[in-house]
């Protein structure tokens, strides 16, 4: 039918063929390779595992080298649920000390997708965290009968010593919030939770290093992809060196067994927190690793509070260490010189208001009144600052020139420690008063924040803070615990000076008058041969029982080395408890040691119990 | 090469001069770049070995490239008109072997293909195609052979099928089906358009019918998208084919009024009264048929009569087709035809195979990982990476670029096989070249076209790049042969 020539035509329909149908392979591939990301992503989710490498966080030593916290290996039983089928359930519980309903349970939360968002049946779940060495020596032996379990080596904390609860902190596992702040968290990390461990989480954690792994088809590991071209190395995290000196920590602590109250001793030249107690305490240790839950709830149902750290978080009436600060204001202020006497009949009596005080001789100037604690002397000194209407046209200028004082002191505001949660303690304004009295009041009705009572609040390290920047003459470095970041510069915000609103001659004066309280005055008790100590006591009322016992102080008066805050809850007279503890607390630490009588001293302190003793030690291993 | 220089044809014309260097570049260039490919299927991160080592796929590859070009070497010495001889005793030796094959073959997955030598095994169905073609192109070219002639086309069919139906019988219908690809030949030499026509059309129709078979023409629609297609086109390919073939326009013009009535119909059924529009369609089909026959009787041409029976068997085709599926078909194949029509979604079983191919190709890009950095492949996502599959490591490595070089390979490689067929002078080596261009292309649309998912999974390597090698020696035995045969053009022009 066709000829010969119309039959060789047909080559261009088969070539034609030929070219269509490499045509459309083409646009298909170029469909496939070009247009879309899709197949990229899925062949990397495919073939990349990516394994985390934890770093080791860095360790904490005292400011004497002491190590205070450093890691220890801990392991975590992951789980597969894929691979995890037909697994003699009984035989595992037993293996890891857990009974099968705790098995079930567990299977249960890992597998609700709303308690753990992250889940797949493909990849590990955290089934159990942190097993000790010993509790997993035994799984180990048996985890090849349990396919679909694998082990995660992590590292816990661990503490060297039993001090310094609060301070230190603790690490526990990141909950939804972190994450959702800080996408460099998983679900199963450990972030700090409390102390320098939370404010230097960033410097502790060191950076999570990633291996990237090539697993086949059936989910086994081919190697490393690139030879571990695109691996990160983790880096480890800072080692912290503190400003607390352990031995001056453990006294502390020793000291206030039995009480409630806080003792802050900072070094005035720095700013460096040299102990920082607060009692009740607890054993760091009990928030190792699976204890910290269940202490997490003993703690937290205590009524004396043991998990809060008074030093930064109690807001206390500052007594009559706050006279000092009057003194300073009101001598800045022009409204008293050193030699200005002011009367004082067993208290502060005028116009039918009285603030009582206690036998001395009157008048008195300046620095006896200091010494001997005058309250008539500084109400006096107040009503005239706050009715000088020449000097301020209203009393609300005057109240916010007092206030400006206090704020420049350190007061009212957080100072900035570097520790979560503290509190900025309470100096009231005008515009408090104006609302509180509505508009009417004068010097008498705020008569009382003269002598540290009233409204006013501070915390313990606030009331540090007011030696340290007495001890220095008039500035102050904001107080820190951490003297040093592995390779790392400290905070500008800890190494600048700051100067209160008070020149250094006045401050000269206010030494004096706490010298004389030592020497003379209501803090006798913590004089001594060896160093001159300046000090302060206060008695702050408190409506709620006995009055609190608080000293501050510093020495030696020349070059001070140490200033203090000692607050005891309930201690009675500031002579009382404050004082004799200051007192041995500075000799620790200007000493080095306790001598023998003082020791004797201290154990009858240790011994001296206005509350049950508390006890919150770890678990044994 | 040197022997070669000193054994001259009888024309005169050196053998090196006559040799189609061209062709032997693209196939030199394209076993390269399969072994390459093989290197980068075979490639374990954790055994980052040496390519050469001969325990390795990588390494016995080497030796069937090497093995390969002797046998190409020795195939280009030996003299045509001795190979065009021994044409019938080649293929009978093959078709007995191909038969005696299950007996003596181990079972690997289910297919009896394989028999051992030594600590080799052989595939022979994969040489059966150049015996098969050396004998049909040797039938085909006796005198006076027209395959318009039905004695004659059923002689080259018989030779054909007979291969095709010793290697069914080794469950090996991938391979089997290869030898459709001479029918592209059997065109080329002279079988009716129509033939070829008929057989598309009815994959057509089948793929068509069954795809969309249960799919309502719109959202709760009484008639179903895959009948009323098939339908349509029916239609269509009748109207069409009485215009080509009768040159009655009128005639076909009146066949072609039924897609309006249909179209009426539709719309009436979409937006009147909803009913199956099928029925119209079956309705015009039978009365277009009718007319067709009419048309035979009174015009007394057989084409009407050809023509109604192509409508007729097309729709008794499309109404069997579900039968063929579930009753004719292996279970395996079911599967594979519905996961490939996007019937069925089973990502773990047969749609695994082919969504692997496709995450490993898509992932390439533009440039591709580069050599051996393809992870899908190397980490047996994809089944059979190295064999069937091979094409994806080429997609993964290499990327768009590097497809389109190789496709533009073979695309070269089939034409230049045609223009070689074309200027042989005799019927036999045009014959022979169209065979061997026939079943390339074969290989590259069904095996490249599994890989990219758009034709049915269908277990046949792509030439030149799937390790093994019985293929590469039979491709490369196949491809040899014609060259030998072309070199000697020269000569035969007496």
């Amino acid at each position: 039918m066709a000829t010969k020539y119309e039959l060789e035509k047909r080559k261009y329909v088969l070539g034609g063929a030929a070219i269509l149908i490499v045509v459309v392979y083409l646009v298909r591939l170029f469909s496939l390779q070009m247009l879309s990301e899709d197949f990229k992503r899925n062949a990397d989710s495919n073939a990349f595992l990516r394994r985390i490498q934890f770093p080791a966080r860095g360790a904490i030593t005292d400011r004497n080298g002491k190590l205070l916290v450093y890691n220890q290996p801990a392991y975590d039983i992951m789980v597969v649920m894929t691979e995890q089928m037909g697994v003699d359930t009984l035989d595992l519980c037993a293996s890891l000390g857990i009974t099968r309903d705790w098995y079930e349970r567990r299977m249960a939360e890992i597998k609700d997708r709303s308690r753990n968002p992250g889940y797949s049946r493909y990849t590990q779940q955290l089934f159990m965290s942190q097993l000790s060495s010993e509790e997993f020596s035994r799984f180990r032996e048996k985890l090849f009968r349990f396919p679909g379990f694998y082990v995660q080596k992590r590292s816990i904390r661990q503490y060297q010593h039993a001090h310094l609860a609060h301070v230190l902190g603790d690490v526990g596992e990141v909950g939804p919030d972190d994450i959702k702040a800080d996408e460099y968290y998983q679900p199963g990390d450990y972030i700090g939770k409390l102390g320098v461990e939370r404010s230097y989480e960033r410097q502790l954690r060191g950076v999570k290093g990633s291996e990237i792994l090539l697993r086949d088809a059936r989910g086994r590991i081919k190697g490393r992809y690139q030879e571990g071209r695109f691996d990160q190395a983790p880096v480890p995290g800072r080692n912290l060196t503190l400003s607390i000196d352990l031995d001056l920590q453990a006294l502390g602590e020793r000291l206030m067994q039995g009480k409630l109250g806080s003792i802050v001793a900072i070094e005035p030249k720095t700013g460096e927190v040299l102990c920082m107690v607060s009692s009740p305490t607890y054993d760091p240790r009990m928030m190792i690793g699976r204890q910290r839950g269940r202490s997490n709830i003993v703690l937290g149902q205590d009524p004396h509070k043991p998990l809060l750290n008074r030093a930064i978080m109690g807001q206390y009436p500052p007594g009559s260490t706050f006279k000092t600060g009057q003194a300073l204001t009101f001598l800045q202020e022009g409204i008293i010189t050193p030699s200005t006497p002011f009367s004082c009949s067993h208290g502060f009596h005028f116009r039918g208001l009285t603030v009582g005080c206690h036998g001395h001789g009157s008048p008195l100037p300046l620095v006896p009144a200091i010494a001997t604690s005058c309250n008539g002397y500084f109400c006096w000194g107040l009503y005239h600052m706050f009715s000088n209407r020449r000097k301020y046209p209203r009393v609300q200028d005057a109240m916010t020139t007092w206030k400006d004082y206090m704020v420049s002191m350190g007061f009212g505001y957080p100072l900035g420690i570097d520790l979560p949660g503290e509190k900025r303690g309470m100096i009231p304004n005008a515009p408090y008063y104006d609302k509180a009295y509505k508009a009417s009041w004068n010097a008498l009705t705020v008569i009382s924040i003269a002598i540290g009572q009233g409204e006013v609040n501070l915390t313990p390290l606030q009331i540090a803070n007011l030696g340290a920047t007495i001890a220095n003459r008039g500035y102050y470095f904001v107080p820190h615990v951490v003297k040093e970041v592995e390779g790392e510069s400290l905070d500008t915000l800890y190494t600048r000076p700051r100067r209160t609103l008070v020149d250094k001659e006045n401050y000269d004066i206010v030494v004096q008058g706490m010298r004389a309280a030592v020497t003379g005055g209501t803090c006798r008790g913590a004089n001594n041969s060896w160093y001159e100590v300046c000090g302060k006591t206060g008695t702050a009322q408190n409506p709620h029982g006995q009055d609190h016992s608080v000293f501050m102080g510093f020495a030696p008066m020349n070059d001070p080395q140490i200033a203090i805050c000692v607050y005891v809850e309930n201690g009675h007279y500031g002579a009382t408890f404050g004082v004799p503890i200051g007192a041995l607390m500075m000799e620790q630490y200007l000493r080095g040691s306790l001598s023998e009588s003082s020791e004797l001293r201290a154990q009858q302190f240790e011994s001296t119990h206005l509350y049950k003793p508390f006890d919150y030690v770890a678990d044994a291993e | 090469m040197s022997p070669m220089q000193n054994n001259p044809t009888p024309h005169g014309k050196g053998l090196l001069r006559s040799i189609d260097w061209f062709t032997v570049l693209l196939y030199v260039i394209l076993i390269c770049l399969g072994w390459m490919s093989v290197c980068g299927a075979t490639y374990d991160f954790e055994q980052a070995g040496n390519f050469f080592d001969f325990s390795t796929r990588s390494g016995m590859q080497i030796v069937w490239m090497g093995t390969s070009l002797v046998l190409a070497l020795f195939l280009l010495m030996t003299d045509d008109r001795l190979i065009e001889s021994l044409s019938y005793i080649i293929y009978l030796l093959f078709v007995v072997l191909l038969f005696v094959t299950p007996f003596l073959a181990h079972d690997i997955k289910g297919s009896l293909s394989w028999i051992k030598v030594g600590s080799f095994s052989v595939q022979p169905a994969e040489f059966a195609k150049f015996a098969t073609a050396l004998c049909v192109a040797k039938v085909m070219s006796t005198n006076g052979f027209s395959v318009m002639r039905r004695r004659d086309f059923l002689i080259a069919g018989a030779v054909i099928l007979l291969p095709v139906a010793a290697i069914l019988l080794q469950k090996e219908t991938g391979s089997a089906l290869v030898y459709l690809s001479f029918f592209l030949m059997l065109y080329r030499e002279g079988m009716p358009g129509c033939v070829l026509f008929t057989g598309l059309s009815a994959i057509v129709y089948f793929v068509v019918g069954v795809r969309f078979a249960e799919q309502p023409m719109w959202t709760g629609a009484p008639v179903m998208l895959g009948p009323y297609l098939v339908l349509l086109l029916i239609t269509l390919s009748v109207g069409g084919m009485v215009w080509m073939y009768t040159k009655r326009r009128d005639v076909a013009m009146v066949l072609l009024s039924g897609v309006g009535v249909m179209a009426i119909a539709t719309l009436f059924s979409r937006f009147v009264i909803p009913f199956d529009v099928v029925w119209v369609q079956l309705g015009v089909s039978a009365l277009g048929i009718l007319y067709l026959l009419y048309h035979a009787l009174r015009d007394r041409m057989m084409s009407y009569l050809y023509i109604s029976l192509f409508a007729l068997g097309a729709i008794a085709l499309h109404y069997s087709a579900g039968f063929v599926m579930t009753d004719v078909l292996q279970p395996h194949q079911q599967t594979r035809i519905r996961v490939l029509l996007g019937l069925e979604d089973d990502p773990r079983d047969a749609g695994y195979n082919v969504i692997q191919a496709k995450i490993a190709i898509g992932s390439g890009g533009l440039r591709g990982k580069g050599f051996l950095n393809g992870t899908q492949t190397k980490l047996k996502y994809v089944p059979e990476q190295d064999t069937d599959f091979i094409f994806c490591t080429v997609g993964e490595e290499e990327g768009f670029l590097g497809c389109t070089l190789v496709l533009a390979l073979y695309l070269a490689l089939i034409l230049r096989l045609i223009h070689l067929a074309e200027r042989q002078p005799y019927t036999f080596g045009r014959v022979y070249g169209y065979c061997v261009m026939s079943i390339f292309l074969f290989h590259l649309f069904i095996n490249v076209g599994m890989v990219l998912g758009l034709t049915p999974v269908i277990g046949i390597p792509l030439p030149f790049f799937s390790y093994g090698g019985s293929s590469l020696w039979g491709f490369t035995i196949l491809l040899f042969i014609f060259l030998r045969i072309d070199a000697g053009r020269y000569r035969m022009q007496r």
